[in-house]
């Protein structure tokens, strides 16, 4: 049960960071390698702005949070429109100017706040465990795990009943037919980067909670499964990425406790193979048929 | 309906296009009348679609297009077609998984979008309205595309073989819409199909190998079957 529930606290997590990267991807090819760094970035934010406010770890925590998702909304618009605007139908470029942009923020943040990591503002409650089937399950994983299914809702309402939603599912099918209904999809561009910085700046939070503590590896290490989750969920698909993180989530957990510790990763990378192999446009084909 | 050759609504002008290493457009240049059907034609791989993209500005382009006296020619694709230009491509493109309400949703360009004239030309796609798009046939995916092009009152309607793959009752439905749409707006149509392009185009502009070699009335070309061999490599009147 223990491991069910910490499985699906950690799928909820990738679900956030893949969901804008699958997002990105989908309407705009861009792999967004410094997805990662604004995970970083919104956690170091949350952990700066606790410091500054007064009132019990609660207090801090969500004052925190507020701020470290707005820093990743701006810092992601900010960063599709000075740097990855310029760059469309550049493919390689883009790459380029996303990994050393991951680089460079991640440098930023050693440079800035140190090597080592911080402790995060989590209220005691948070910490203390609820017994469900005769498990001790950390209340922070079914905090967790409800942001990353309000998330999953409210982002599904938005793509379907708001028009920037519409615009976002046809630009995923065919960017330029949208243009070319006098359609400005560079708006819709900057919308979906600035999304996916604020999602991504939530699982930054989360991963605080989750972890006690922030440190400068923290994006990195969870942008390479969450581009795993993107693979086998299907680029641009949602549901699929949602799926495919639950999946990673809970083999990860689940081969770690029962085979050995560190097989957890390979795992999941099998997994993947397994996915590219059956099925290579992921589970999730990102035009329904 | 008859062409007043006043000011011509669209002017073409030396118009280049490159893709990869080909040279697909050589300076093409006509014009297009305001009202009534143009119709472009040309054998296959003479550069049609790629003009209208050009026009469109999809594909990067040198030259002029000129748009009731505006050049339009340094504008993005959604500011062109927001001068009043609608846009039925060669694949149709309708969004597969949007559907039919969705797609003409899309399409929308202010509060007077003339659902009546759509479902007036199309009361299948009414019907049809919550069917995902990638589940239409051709035919209804294509009237799709016409009907989102339609949606607005664009005064420039540039239309890429729209009867192309149609069984011969859906072509007869499409080039009555044509011609309904012609009596609103002026039609610039890529049309293999020389039936459709005698029943609804007034001029007619020939493309070969990327530039243009002749251009003057449809009656004229197509009464001449000698012409239309040698410029379209097909007999006059059939298809």
């Amino acid at each position: 049960m223990l491991l069910t529930i910490t499985g699906l606290g950690l799928g909820a997590m990738y679900f956030l960071i893949a969901s804008g990267l699958s997002l990105i991807y989908g309407l705009m090819g861009v792999l967004n390698f410094a997805h990662g760094a604004l995970l970083t970035v919104g956690a170091y934010a949350t952990w700066w702005m606790s410091t500054k406010v007064d009132g019990g770890p609660g207090t801090k925590l969500l004052a925190g949070a507020l701020f470290g998702i707005a820093v990743g909304a701006v810092l992601a618009a900010l960063i599709e429109l000075v740097l990855i605007r310029p760059l469309y139908r550049r493919p390689i470029e883009q790459v380029l100017v996303t990994v050393g942009l991951a680089l460079v923020l991640n440098a930023l943040v050693e440079a800035i706040w140190g090597f080592d990591a911080r402790p995060f503002p989590v209220p005691s409650w948070l910490i203390d465990t609820t017994s469900i089937l005769g498990a001790s399950i950390p209340n922070d994983r079914f905090v967790e795990i409800a942001a990353a299914a309000v998330v999953l809702v409210g982002l599904n309402a938005f793509l379907r009943f708001t028009r920037y939603g519409l615009i976002i599912r046809a630009g995923v099918e065919n960017r330029a037919m949208v243009t070319a209904l006098g359609i400005d999809v560079r708006r819709a561009f900057t919308l979906v980067f600035a999304i996916g910085g604020a999602l991504a700046a939530l699982a930054g939070v989360l991963s605080g909670v989750y972890f006690g503590v922030v440190d400068p590896g923290r994006g990195t290490s969870l942008l390479i499964f969450a581009f795993i989750v993107v693979v086998i969920g299907g680029f641009g698909s949602i549901g699929g990425t949602a799926v495919a993180a639950v999946a990673v989530g809970l083999i990860q957990q689940y081969a770690n406790y029962y085979a050995s510790s560190g097989l957890g990763d390979l795992a999941v990378v099998l997994l993947l193979a397994i996915v590219l192999l059956l099925k290579p446009e992921g589970l999730a084909p990102k035009v329904a048929h | 309906m008859t062409v007043v050759a006043t000011t011509p609504l669209i002017r073409v002008d030396d118009l280049h296009v490159y893709l990869g290493e080909s040279h697909v457009l050589q300076g093409v240049s006509f014009e297009v009348p305001e009202g009534g059907v143009t119709a472009l034609l040309g054998r296959n791989g003479v550069g049609k679609t790629t003009t209208l993209r050009a026009m469109m500005g999809l594909v990067p382009r040198r030259g002029t297009v000129t748009l009731a006296g505006e050049d339009t020619t340094r504008l993005q694709t959604h500011a062109i077609v927001r001068r009043g230009v609608g846009y039925v491509p060669e694949d149709r493109d309708v969004f597969a998984g949007l559907t039919v309400d969705e797609n003409l949703r899309l399409a929308e360009r202010g509060p007077n979008a003339r659902y009546g004239l759509v479902y007036e030309l199309f009361p299948e796609l009414k019907q049809r309205g919550a069917q995902r798009a990638g589940t239409l046939s051709g035919g209804q995916q294509q009237m799709v595309a016409i009907a989102r092009a339609l949606l607005n009152d664009n005064p420039v309607l540039l239309v890429d073989e729209p009867t192309k793959g149609l069984a011969p009752l859906l072509v007869t439905d499409v080039a009555a819409a044509l011609e309904r749409a012609a009596e609103l707006t002026t039609v610039l149509l890529v049309e293999q199909n020389l039936a459709v392009v005698a029943r609804v185009a007034q001029q007619v502009v020939v493309l070969d190998m990327g530039t243009v070699v002749h251009a003057g009335p449809a009656a004229e070309l197509l009464g001449d079957p000698d012409r239309v061999r040698a410029l379209l490599g097909v007999a006059g009147g059939s298809h």
